[in-house]
């Protein structure tokens, strides 16, 4: 994704979820956007079959 | 005694009424008050509730030992600031969490409540509000975090028994910083109740030490079910203190591959080699997915976390860490469907971690990929790319934490002057384990905690 591409999707999230957004945090949100947004895309590239459950909350 | 003297031997001291509780505790407010104000470990230190405790005359497996806590676990009569700003607003806690009461059951005086990087959202131990927690060896630099206080007091001697908490590392990077023997138990083993939340399908609540009978001890004393706690598993005690001295002969033990030896610097690959060589663990291991196990955690991590302090960031966004409040938002962006996918990934990859147990007894990894940076370092360099570092010292702890394994953290001398840490990593409730072979690396001088050139 391009800056504007995360700049609109951070102004609709933000919108949505009622966070104010300010001009001098966008930089960092920017930035932090990105690393999660690769974290996302790693985890979405794998297949995992369809009967398995998640596991919000397991016993270890 | 002097500021290192381990608790197992504060409390036989006691114990045979070599020393008295008050005595211990008076030399230990004596350190804090002289040394607290180089190391900014405490945020608030209990004087009147610890002379007090220990007027009472203190029996037990831990008594007179003074112990301090993370502020993000209540005390009675304190407000949990889990290292915030806005939480200096709550009301005082009106009862101690069940950890901090077991502890003074057993003897234990607390003395305390620690620095912690805001929300627990870090693994620097710095923090905005009350300033960094430094560290013992080298001011200069990070205690690590979150729970930054507790390596800071710890390693500088000025406790012997911490309490922290590890949602992605967050006992284990400051005890590698710091040089420390930390404990994550098992999730589920030790009630959280009482701690402020982050991530409650990630959050554990364990001790730090300077050796690994005195971790076993703290962990002794707070194992048993609290149904307070929804996660906590309703299973017997399993003390460990006595099962130490059976060390590692015989374990099958292997050292973690791959993804856990790329991006580490010289100084954790030659620690991790040092302490398998001692332990004749020749194999490696490759633990499958390793990758992507960490972005699953982070992914869980940052969207539990966003909508955790939602209310928050909608009505006081100032009165955060920047630092926390900026990765918040972006946490609170990520596509649903991810957190979906990430809590299956879950599933699929505690199974097969619990097959690869099946073969072996325990796995070591490092702890972090570095020693401790300096304080206010931004960026550090992993695998030859210059990374942000907030996000990334836990690259080796959080697939550990994911799927809420044991582990112990063993300090390791460098030929930096500064200590780093190996992860013991063994399967679920198998803490015992990975405590026989702290225990034994202790034994063999491979494993110490350093004593800091602080003037005491």
């Amino acid at each position: 994704m391009d800056e504007a591409a995360l700049d609109a999707m951070i102004d609709a999230g933000t919108s949505v979820l009622g966070i104010e957004m300010q001009p001098e945090w966008r930089a960092a949100v920017r930035l932090h956007l990105v690393i999660s947004l690769g974290h996302v895309a790693t985890v979405l590239e794998t297949h995992l079959p369809d009967h398995l459950d998640p596991a919000p909350v397991f016993t270890a | 005694m002097s500021p290192f003297t381990s608790a197992t031997d504060i409390a036989a001291s006691v114990s045979s009424g070599r020393t008295s509780a008050t005595a211990v505790v008076d030399a230990c407010l004596e350190r804090i008050e002289r040394l607290n104000p180089v190391l900014n470990a405490f945020t608030t230190v209990l004087a009147d509730r610890a002379k007090a405790k220990a007027a009472e005359g203190r029996s037990g497996p831990l008594a007179g030992v003074p112990f301090a806590v993370k502020n993000l676990i209540d005390i009675a009569g304190v407000p949990t600031l889990a290292g915030s700003k806005i939480n200096r607003d709550h009301p005082p806690a009106t009862v101690d969490a069940p950890l901090v009461a077991r502890l003074e059951a057993a003897g234990a005086i607390l003395v305390g409540a620690l620095n912690m990087g805001e929300y627990a959202y870090d693994f620097t131990g710095e923090n905005v509000h009350d300033g960094p927690s430094r560290n013992p060896h080298d001011t200069t630099r990070m205690a690590g975090g979150s729970s930054g206080g507790s390596g800071s007091a710890v390693g500088g001697g000025l406790v012997p028994l911490a309490l922290g908490s590890d949602t992605n590392g967050s006992i284990r990077v400051p005890a590698s910083f710091c040089g420390l023997f930390g404990l994550k138990p098992t999730y589920g083993r030790l009630p959280r109740t009482g701690g402020f939340p982050f991530v409650s399908s990630l959050d554990h609540l364990g001790p730090f030490a300077r050796g690994s009978a005195d971790l076993a001890l703290a962990y002794d004393a707070m194992q048993g079910y609290d149904p307070a706690d929804p996660v906590c598993v309703d299973r017997p005690p399993e003390p460990v203190s006595g099962l130490l001295r059976k060390g590692a002969d015989g374990l099958r033990i292997v050292s973690a591959g791959g993804y856990f030896r790329s991006g580490a610097s010289p100084e954790a690959l030659i620690a991790l080699d040092a302490v398998a060589a001692a332990l004749g663990a020749t194999r490696t291991v490759t633990i499958p997915d390793a990758r992507r196990a960490r972005s699953a955690a982070y992914i869980i991590s940052t969207t539990e976390g966003a909508a955790l302090h939602l209310e928050r960031l909608r009505t006081r966004p100032d009165d955060f860490d920047a630092d926390v409040r900026d990765r918040l938002i972006a946490g609170a962006l990520v596509p649903a469907l991810a957190v979906v996918q990430a809590q299956k990934f879950r599933r699929w990859f505690r199974e097969e971690m619990v097959r690869l147990f099946q073969d072996v007894d325990a796995i070591l990894a490092p702890a972090t990929p570095c020693v401790a940076p300096l304080i206010g370092q931004k960026t550090f360099v992993l695998d030859g790319v210059e990374m942000p570092l907030r996000p990334n010292i836990g690259i080796y702890t959080q697939p550990i934490s994911f799927i809420g394994l044991p582990v112990v953290v063993i300090p390791i001398p460098t030929s930096l002057g500064l200590p780093i840490g190996v992860q013991i990593v063994t399967a679920p409730w198998r803490e015992d384990l990975a405590l026989r072979i702290a225990h034994a690396l202790e034994s063999s001088g491979v494993a110490k905690a350093p004593i800091p050139t602080l003037e005491y």
